[in-house]
């Protein structure tokens, strides 16, 4: 194992035990009102500091990771709920009207940038964070549908895909037998580099008023409250913003350092 | 005194040795091939020559080239050397030459590089050089891209990159290795004229020990590593010392014995069949261009008989053998197994299916890595509508694995612990497994050592004997089909030329096309057996 | 070549017309009546069929689309339902902003990533590398409208190089509208050139990897040579399909750095739209979006053409 895999691996489990420990325990409760203590600095009362209602800071950054890793998790099982069917369907039937079909589809969804799609849904249904989900995940429909397909066409090119179907196992049971477990890997591992740009994403979209609404915490709308107040209380804005850049670079980390470890091309090269 | 002189050189990669004090010399205008099977060092040692080791590389004893010591030589002095004193033709064409540049561009490199002339002369070799190779520029202008010639057409492309500035010596690794025989035999010829027209050492590293005796001077065997024998052509033909050098040429040239096949009783029938591709449009409005890869080919293999199909790449065999195997349906014409369809209906017939069995090419890649060997070869079960469950099933993955030559203990490894001869079993071993009635092998043998080819043809010879096989064996290499099947068909152009009795075949070839195959081919020297 | 272009135009345009039935079907299906939104719950009915009729919403669905899409062709984008000024004059203002800062930032982007991708794949494995790489790596993990908060506090609030904020225009001169423009710029570019670098990088190490880079050693080449003039143009394929993702990231990363910089761009005047619920305004920056993306694409598919001579006989 690498020390990118432990490094990401760590990082990112911290991120996520915080969340989890948000249900159960937060320092402070993150919604209370506490106007003498506003705009404290971190201290040793207030790790992360006040803002300028006096909540708890590190409160605030618990609860805000539970927005971000559901909002950015579920965007991603949407993207290969639907992406890596759609991609192994294409492969299976290369050059058909299916494929034809799936790939223009494709192209269709990556000219909507998934901020596009947000302001779209948003002028219609409103502002929330399930439609900050929907956005980001019908973005990433395409992302895995693509990876799918490439690694999968190649697969139908190896020869024991052609010994498969002179067993006479039909395209489904190809894919489902032979290619989809050749794919893991692969998948997992964009899966991840997906899961930290939906974290990226929905801060951006929290942060100009598209995603989460109050009172649910978000740390991208900490950093659009943070924005009037930088030149007095820049904590405000270093904590969320390390927050959301420690854990996009533990994911990515993860990410790399899974993939150098399952693919088994490099893991032969160092043998 | 030698035009390149290696002396007591060894190499390490990463601490694994790879070389084990190699000696040979090469004089000019000579020819020194260096020959083993995978794993020998040959390959590394023409590396070494060119210090072109991959990193990690340690080496010790001396590379003399033309009186310079180019062993840990700086690298800005290896510049100066390489593509001026000793040029380089690789193995694969198809990759070596850079898709965005244009073939002028990249010969006329090699001289601009070296500041050897200015541009207008560099340009004018270029084209003196390109037309050497084959490649005249009124019909192989200087603007052409890479990826508008041939293999054969882009190896002359890089023969001329290599020689451009006249270079003392040519290093040659498996240069035709990647052609057809036809095209090698033209490369072989073109290479050996290059070499007595200007007075080059030629060092060519090739595993064929046709094409070594058919080209060199001198010879050297090699062995992981080591330089087993060594000497001139004429001498080390007739007088081979070492058991490896006798080893290599037997199974080079090894021959089987095939149990004769009974009365002729029709088994796979295959009857003016037409398979066509349509072809991407060059222009917007014209109408589509189709392809004919097989073009109304009938034959008829009958039970227990072996049959060859040769022919070169692009002739049509690999689409024939997809058609009979059901995994492209042809426009026009039947495939009949048994007096069966393969095809009912724009699907593929089961009946039918249950068969037939493939045995293909790579060894590597025949197999899904993530399976064990028990799943990997029971994998046809799944044709049969009552596959052996329990012990019966057990049974039959120990008893089809022992037919291989391989332990019933096997059958709970992974396939990446098995070596490209053993996984060939493997595959064997899946092909047997519903004791199918046409076992069709494409290219089964191709990708093997020779030693390696040599047992997997001795264990086919095996099989057919006791389990009575009917095969269609499907090769570019003559000489493996010429010992392992009873009749042979030649392909070209997607039809059928030729076809016969094997030995009847080879030793009066009646169309022109099979003549210029056999012609082609690269005849391995009778060795005294005994002898030595 | 020709024939090339011509098939990626025919896409282009057949992309451009399915993106605008699925932006109007969007639109379409938002609850409410815009003549009544604007009018309040109190007008009459003949003032509010007389506005219907102004803004052209009394007649069908597909009628509408085609009055959309042919008004568009022509340049008139519609009227906004609260400013009652054309949308088309609006979005210009805007577009002069945007375009000009997504541009910069790709310019920016593309300047830094080339050279510091070249120099980490010649230097794999050593130092300078791994500096590289480790930066990149925080570089991709920035959230740009953070990045564009600091970089506020340090040159804005703290050194006084630029202002916090706000867009002098072009009418005073490049310079003025450049020099506003060029710490979002930076914000923008800084986490897009981290990404590309690292795929420069790796585009240029699968390249090393290839057998004719060694058929140029043997030719004579250094090392570096061999890169320069056989590594770089190969590995331009991978990156400028990036390079073409990339565009489409900064035009929606404008849109949320201008809310950091109180830029007049199409950002804010999106978001003011729809909290105004001015759904035209809203359809008309999405498809100019859209627009601008496919065709960048349309652009990376010419230049494809123009680095590789296989795509240009082929098709």
């Amino acid at each position: 194992m690498s020390r990118a895999l432990i490094l990401g691996a760590a990082l990112s489990s911290v991120v996520v035990l915080m969340a989890l420990l948000s249900f159960v325990w937060t320092p402070y409760d993150h919604a209370a009102l506490n106007i003498p203590e506003k705009l404290q600095p971190p201290n040793a009362q207030h790790w992360f500091g006040t803002d300028h209602f006096g909540r708890d800071m590190f409160s605030m950054i618990m609860v805000g990771a539970r927005t971000s890793i559901a909002v950015a998790l579920v965007a991603v099982g949407i993207g290969m709920a639907l992406g890596a069917p759609l991609g192994l369907a294409a492969a299976a039937r290369k050059g058909s009207w299916l494929d034809e079909l799936i790939m223009r589809g494709n192209d269709l969804v990556f000219a909507f940038p998934s901020l596009v799609i947000a302001i779209l849904i948003t002028a219609v249904f409103g502002p929330g964070a399930v439609n900050a989900i929907i956005a980001i995940g019908i973005f990433n429909i395409p992302v895995f549908a693509r990876i799918t397909r490439g690694a999968a066409l190649s697969l139908w090119e190896r020869e024991f895909i052609l010994a498969a179907r002179v067993a006479g196992k039909g395209a489904a049971r190809i894919s489902a037998e032979h290619i989809l477990p050749n794919v893991a890997n692969l998948l997992i591992v964009q899966g991840t580099i997906q899961f930290s740009l939906g974290i990226l994403a929905e801060a951006g979209l929290s942060y100009v008023g598209l995603g989460a609404q109050p009172p649910t915490p978000s740390w991208g709308r900490m950093l659009a409250d943070a924005q009037t107040m930088v030149s007095f209380a820049p904590h405000l804005a270093l904590i969320p913003g390390l927050a959301i850049i420690v854990t996009v670079l533990g994911l990515n980390l993860l990410g790399d350092g899974l993939r150098d470890w399952l693919d088994p091309r490099i893991r032969v090269a160092r043998a | 005194m030698s035009l390149l002189e290696i002396h007591n050189l060894s190499l390490s990669i990463h601490g694994a040795p790879v070389l084990d004090h190699v000696s040979l010399s090469i004089d000019p205008g000579q020819i020194v091939a260096v020959t083993g099977e995978s794993g020998s060092g040959k390959s590394m040692t023409a590396l070494a020559v060119m210090q072109l080791l991959p990193a990690g590389t340690v080496a010790t004893g001396s590379v003399r080239l033309d009186g310079h010591a180019v062993l840990n030589s700086p690298e800005d002095e290896m510049c100066r050397l390489r593509g001026a004193a000793v040029g380089m033709v690789f193995q694969e064409p198809m990759t070596a030459l850079n898709p965005v540049k244009t073939i002028g561009d990249q010969v006329m490199e090699t001289i601009l590089i070296h500041k050897a002339m200015p541009r207008d002369a560099a340009r004018t070799r270029a084209q003196e050089v390109l037309t050497r190779v084959g490649l005249p520029p009124d019909r192989f202008p200087l603007s052409r891209y890479p990826h508008e010639l041939s293999g054969g057409q882009r190896q002359r492309v890089v023969i001329a990159m290599a020689i451009a500035l006249r270079p003392r010596l040519l290093i040659a690794d498996e240069p035709t290795t990647a052609l057809d025989v036809t095209t090698q035999a033209q490369i072989l010829d073109l290479l050996k004229g290059l070499v007595t027209e200007y007075g080059m050492g030629l060092l060519m590293i090739t595993h064929d020990l046709a094409v070594v005796a058919d080209m060199a001077d001198r010879i050297v065997v090699m062995q992981k590593g080591r330089v087993v024998e060594t000497g001139a052509t004429d001498h080390l033909l007739r007088h081979m010392q070492h058991p490896y050098t006798r080893m290599l040429f037997q199974a080079s040239g090894h021959r089987v014995a095939l149990p004769a096949p009974p009365a002729p009783a029709p088994l796979l029938e295959v009857r003016n069949v037409v398979r066509d591709y349509r072809l991407p449009r060059t222009r917007l409005f014209e109408k589509p261009v189709h392809h004919r890869a097989v073009d109304h080919v009938s034959f008829t293999l009958n039970r227990s008989e072996r049959l060859g199909l040769v022919g070169e790449s692009g002739c049509g065999k690999s689409t024939l053998t997809r058609a009979i195997l059901g995994l492209e349906e042809v426009q026009r014409g039947q495939i009949l197994l048994d007096g069966q369809p393969v095809f009912t209906g724009h699907k593929p017939n089961l009946a039918v299916r249950r068969k037939m069995q493939v045995v293909f090419q790579d060894p590597f890649g025949s197999f899904n890595p993530r399976h064990r060997v028990a799943r990997l070869i029971t994998e046809p079960f799944h044709l049969l509508e009552a596959p052996p469950t329990g012990s019966e099933r057990q049974h039959r993955i120990a008893e089809m694995l022992t037919a291989v030559g391989l332990s019933p203990d096997d059958a709970g490894k992974y396939i990446h612990e098995f070596s490209g001869g053993q996984r060939q079993r493997i595959a064997i071993a899946r092909a047997l497994m519903i004791r199918p009635e046409l076992i069709l092998f494409d290219e089964a043998v191709s990708a093997l050592d020779v030693s390696v080819r040599a047992q997997i043809l001795d264990l086919l010879a095996e099989l057919c004997a006791a389990y009575d096989l009917t095969y269609l064996f499907i090769s570019h290499d003559l000489s493996v089909v010429r010992t392992i099947t009873d009749r042979v068909m030649v392909m070209q152009s997607g039809k059928i030329v030729e076809q016969g009795e094997t030995e009847r075949v080879f030793a009066d070839p009646q169309h022109p096309y099979t003549q210029t195959l056999i012609q082609a081919v690269p005849k391995l020297p009778e060795i005294g057996q005994g002898a030595a | 070549m020709l024939r090339y272009a011509l098939k990626r135009l025919i896409s282009l345009a057949l992309s451009l017309a399915v993106a605008s039935v699925v932006i109007f079907a969007v639109i379409e299906v938002a609850p409410g009546d815009p003549a009544s939104f604007m009018l309040g719950v109190n007008a009459q009915p003949e003032t509010l069929a007389a506005l219907r009729a102004e803004l052209g919403l009394d007649v069908s669905r597909p009628q509408r689309y085609l009055n959309w899409v042919s008004g568009m062709l022509a340049g008139d984008f519609g009227t906004s339902y609260t400013y009652r000024t054309p949308v088309a004059q609006m979005v210009a203002d805007r577009l002069w902003v945007s375009l000009p800062l997504a541009l910069y930032a790709l310019t920016l982007s593309t300047l830094i990533a080339f050279p510091v991708g070249i120099y980490a794949a010649a230097r794999r494995g050593k130092p300078g590398d791994l500096a590289v790489m480790g930066a990149t790596q925080l570089g991709i993990a920035v959230p740009n409208f953070w990045f564009a908060m600091m970089l506020v506090l340090i040159f804005a609030i703290n050194l006084r190089w630029f202002n916090a904020g706000g867009f002098a225009g072009w009418d005073n001169g490049l310079w003025a509208g450049l020099h506003s423009l060029t710490l979002p710029a930076i914000a923008l570019a800084l986490p897009q050139a981290a990404i590309l670098a690292r795929v420069m990088r790796s585009a240029l190490l699968d390249i090393l990897g290839e057998d004719f880079m060694r058929t140029a050693r043997a030719k004579g080449l250094s090392r570096r040579q061999a890169l320069w003039r056989h590594g770089v143009r190969n590995a331009l394929i991978p990156v400028l399909t990036i390079i073409g993702l990339q565009f489409s990231f900064l035009l929606a990363g404008s849109i949320i750095i201008e809310q950091v910089f109180y830029l007049p761009g199409l950002g804010r005047l999106v978001f003011q739209a729809i909290s105004a619920r001015d759904l035209i305004v809203v359809e008309s920056v999405v498809m100019l979006l859209v627009f601008a993306v496919i065709t960048v694409n349309f652009l990376v598919d010419l230049a494809y053409a123009a680095v590789d001579p296989r795509l240009r006989s082929r098709t």
